[in-house]
C-alpha cells in the first residue's frame, strides 16, 4: 500500500476541494447561516455516529452513555477556551484526550460486564456526569456555561470529520480492529486465540470516547453555550439510532445515519407540535422494516453474524 | 430517632412506587429480555387515567385504581402487540431502540392531546395524618394505603405466578423459551399475559403517584421508569422479589440522601449504587451467577 498512490490522491484532492468550495460558498453567502449551522449539526453528529460505531458495532460493547463523554469534552474545551483563553487546537486535543481518560476509568471496571448490563452501567455512569455537572457551579451547575467563544468554522469541523473518519477506518483494518471485530464476533474464541480482551475492549472505549471529545468541543465552540441537560440520556440514544439506522459496524452506514437523522430532525422542526411523535413512529418503521440499518452489514457477514449469534445464545440459557 | 422513622416512611412509601414498576421491568426482561424503556410511560397513562376518572367522572380511589390497572393492561398488550411482536428475533438493539421509540412516542402523543403542563391531581384519599411519639413523627394515611396497595397486589402476584397454570407458563418461558413451546405453551399469549400483568401493576403505581404527590404531568415517566429499571437491575433483573428488595432499598436510598443534604445528589448516588452494585455482583442483590459455557 502506497501513501501516495493514484486513488489516494484522488480522494485527497476531492477532499481539499470540498473543503476550499465550501468555504468560499460560506465566504460570498450562498450557504447562509441557517445552513451552515446544520452542516455542523451534521458533522458533529458524523463524528459522534462513526466513534460509537467502533465501540458498538465493531467491539460489540453496548454503550449508551456516549453523550458523556461528548459532554467531558465540552465542557473541558469551554473552560480552556474562555477561562484560559488556550488555542482552539490544545483545547480540541486536550478535549480529546480528557474524554478518553473518562473512558478508560470508566471502562476498566463496566467492561467485564456484559449485554445489557454493560449498557445499564454506562447509562448509569452518563446520568452521573450530568448530575455532576449540573451541580458544579465552576462550569456553570443547571444555568449552563455562556460566552464559550466561538472557534469552530468549516475548516476546523471538516478537518476533524475526516480526521476521525479516516483514523477509525484505519484502524478497523488494522491486526488491531480485526481484534476488536473478533471479540464482538465471539469473546471466549478470540480469548482462546490470544486476544488480550480487556485491553482491545478498554482501548475502543478510549478511542471512541476521544472523539466524542473532539466532537464535544466543536459543539462547544460553536454554540457559544452548553448546559448539562443537552448532554442526557437522549442524546446517547440520538447517537446509538444514528449507528443502528446506518447499519451497525459499518462506517459510511454510520455518516449516512448521521447526515440523514440529522436532516430529518432539522425538517421536523418546522412542526413544533409533533415534532417527537413523528420522530418516535419514523425510528419505529426504520426497526420494523430495516433492523440491520440501512447499510446494513455486507450481505454474507450478516448471515454468519446471525448464525454465530444464535449459537451463543442457545447454548448460554 | 424520630426523624430516622419519619425518612422510613417516606422512603417506604417511595420504595413501594419503585418497586411496582419494577416489576414490570423484571417480568418483561425475564420473558423476552428486552429492557422496556416503554414501561415509564405505562405508567404515566396510569396516573392520567386515574386523574380522568377521578375529575371528570368522580370515582373514588378504589373504582379508578381498577380501571386504570386494567385500561394500562390493555395499552401494555396493545404496544406488546403492536411494537415489539413484529421484532421478535431481531437483534437486542433494535429492540431497544424500537422502546425508545415507543417510549417518545407515548410522551409526545400526551402532550400533544393533554398539553405539557403539571396537573393537580384531586384528593381522592383525605390527608389525615397520624401524630406519633408526640406529633414528631407524622404518618399520613396515604402512606399506609400505598403500602398496603403495595402489599395486596404483590401477594396477587405472587399468587398468580406460583399457584396458577399461567404463572406456571410464564416461568416456563422464562428458563427456556423453546422447550415452554414444545410442551405446548403458548409463548405469544404468555408475553401477553406478562405484559398485561407488568403495564397492570405500574397503572396502580401511576394512581398512586397521583395521590401521593398530587402532581402529574405528561414526562413524569421517565425519570421513575430509569429509577425504577435500576431498582430492578439493583435485586437481580428478571427475579421478582429481586425487584421488590430493589424497588424498597432504592426508596429508602434516596430519602436518607436527601434527608441528609444530599437531594441535588440523589440521581448520581442512585447510579454510583448501581455500578458498585454491578461490579460486585453483576448479576444483582439476589441474582445468581450464571457460568458462562462454552
Amino acid at each position: 500500500m502506497k501513501a501516495l498512490s493514484k486513488k489516494n490522491i484522488i480522494k485527497i484532492t476531492a477532499l481539499v476541494l470540498m473543503l476550499v468550495i465550501v468555504n468560499l460558498l460560506i465566504h460570498n453567502g450562498t450557504i447562509d447561516s441557517y445552513i451552515e449551522l446544520n452542516l455542523v449539526l451534521i458533522g458533529i453528529n458524523i463524528i459522534l455516529a462513526v466513534s460509537l460505531n467502533l465501540i458498538v458495532g465493531f467491539t460489540g460493547l453496548f454503550s449508551l452513555g456516549h453523550a458523556a463523554f461528548m459532554s467531558i469534552g465540552a465542557y473541558t474545551s469551554a473552560v480552556l477556551t474562555r477561562n484560559f483563553a488556550s488555542p482552539f487546537l490544545v483545547a480540541i486535543l486536550v478535549s480529546g484526550i480528557v474524554a478518553s481518560l473518562a473512558g478508560i476509568l470508566i471502562g476498566i471496571p463496566t467492561l467485564r460486564l456484559k449485554g445489557d448490563y454493560l449498557a445499564i452501567a454506562t447509562l448509569g455512569f452518563g446520568e452521573i456526569v450530568r448530575v455532576l455537572a449540573l451541580n458544579y457551579d465552576y462550569i456553570g451547575g443547571a444555568i449552563g456555561f455562556n460566552d464559550i467563544p466561538q472557534h469552530t468554522n468549516w475548516t476546523y469541523l471538516f478537518m476533524m470529520v475526516v480526521l476521525t473518519v479516516v483514523l477509525i477506518d484505519n484502524f478497523i483494518k488494522s491486526s488491531h480492529g480485526r481484534a476488536c471485530i473478533s471479540i464482538r464476533e465471539n469473546e471466549i474464541a478470540s480469548e482462546a486465540m490470544g486476544i488480550n480482551t480487556t485491553f482491545y475492549k478498554v482501548l475502543a472505549f478510549a478511542i471512541g470516547a476521544f472523539f466524542a471529545g473532539i466532537a464535544g468541543s466543536l459543539y462547544a465552540n460553536y454554540f457559544y453555550f452548553i448546559k448539562p441537560d443537552s448532554f442526557g440520556f437522549m442524546k446517547s440514544i440520538d447517537i446509538l439510532v444514528m449507528v443502528v439506522f446506518g447499519g451497525l459496524g459499518s462506517i459510511p452506514g454510520a455518516i449516512i445515519g448521521a447526515l440523514s437523522l440529522t436532516v430529518i430532525s432539522t425538517l421536523l422542526q418546522s412542526i413544533p407540535d409533533l415534532r417527537m411523535v413523528i420522530y418516535a413512529v419514523i425510528l419505529f418503521l426504520i426497526m420494523i422494516y430495516r433492523p440491520q440499518g440501512l447499510m446494513g452489514d455486507t450481505e454474507f457477514r450478516l448471515l454468519k453474524k446471525k448464525e454465530v449469534k444464535h449459537n451463543v445464545s442457545s447454548k448460554g440459557e | 430517632m424520630e426523624f430516622v422513622i419519619q425518612q422510613l416512611i417516606n422512603g417506604i412509601s417511595l420504595g413501594s412506587i419503585y418497586a411496582l414498576i419494577a416489576l414490570g421491568y423484571t417480568m418483561v426482561y425475564g420473558i423476552i429480555n428486552l429492557i422496556n424503556f416503554a414501561h415509564g410511560e405505562i405508567y404515566m397513562m396510569g396516573a392520567f387515567v386515574g386523574y380522568a376518572l377521578t375529575t371528570f367522572l368522580g370515582l373514588g380511589f378504589i373504582p379508578s385504581l381498577i380501571i386504570s390497572m386494567i385500561t394500562c393492561s390493555i395499552l401494555g398488550m396493545v404496544v406488546e402487540k403492536v411494537a415489539y411482536k413484529p421484532l421478535r428475533g431481531s437483534s437486542r438493539i433494535s429492540l431497544l431502540i424500537t422502546a425508545i421509540a415507543v417510549s417518545l412516542f407515548l410522551q409526545y402523543i400526551m402532550v400533544y392531546f393533554v398539553g405539557p403542563e403539571t396537573r393537580t391531581f384531586p384528593q381522592v384519599v383525605e390527608s389525615t395524618k397520624i401524630m406519633l411519639f408526640d406529633g414528631s413523627v407524622v404518618l399520613d394515611i396515604r402512606n399506609v394505603y400505598i403500602l398496603a396497595i403495595t402489599v395486596i397486589l404483590m401477594i396477587l402476584l405472587q399468587y398468580i405466578v406460583r399457584k396458577t397454570k399461567t404463572g406456571k407458563a410464564m416461568r416456563a418461558v422464562a428458563q427456556d423459551k423453546d422447550a415452554a413451546e414444545l410442551m405446548g405453551i403458548s409463548v405469544d399469549k404468555v408475553i401477553s399475559v406478562t405484559f398485561a400483568i407488568g403495564s397492570a401493576l405500574a397503572g396502580a403505581a401511576g394512581v398512586l403517584v397521583g395521590i401521593y404527590y398530587n402532581t402529574i404531568n405528561p414526562l413524569m415517566g421517565s425519570g421513575p421508569g430509569l429509577k425504577a429499571f435500576v431498582a430492578a437491575v439493583l435485586g437481580g433483573i428478571g427475579l421478582i422479589p429481586g425487584a421488590l428488595l430493589g424497588g424498597f432499598s432504592l426508596g429508602l436510598i434516596e430519602t436518607i440522601v436527601s434527608a441528609y443534604g444530599g437531594s441535588i445528589y440523589k440521581d448520581a448516588v442512585a447510579f454510583a449504587i448501581l455500578i458498585v452494585v454491578l461490579l460486585v455482583k453483576p448479576a444483582g442483590l439476589l441474582g445468581k451467577d450464571v457460568k458462562e459455557k462454552v
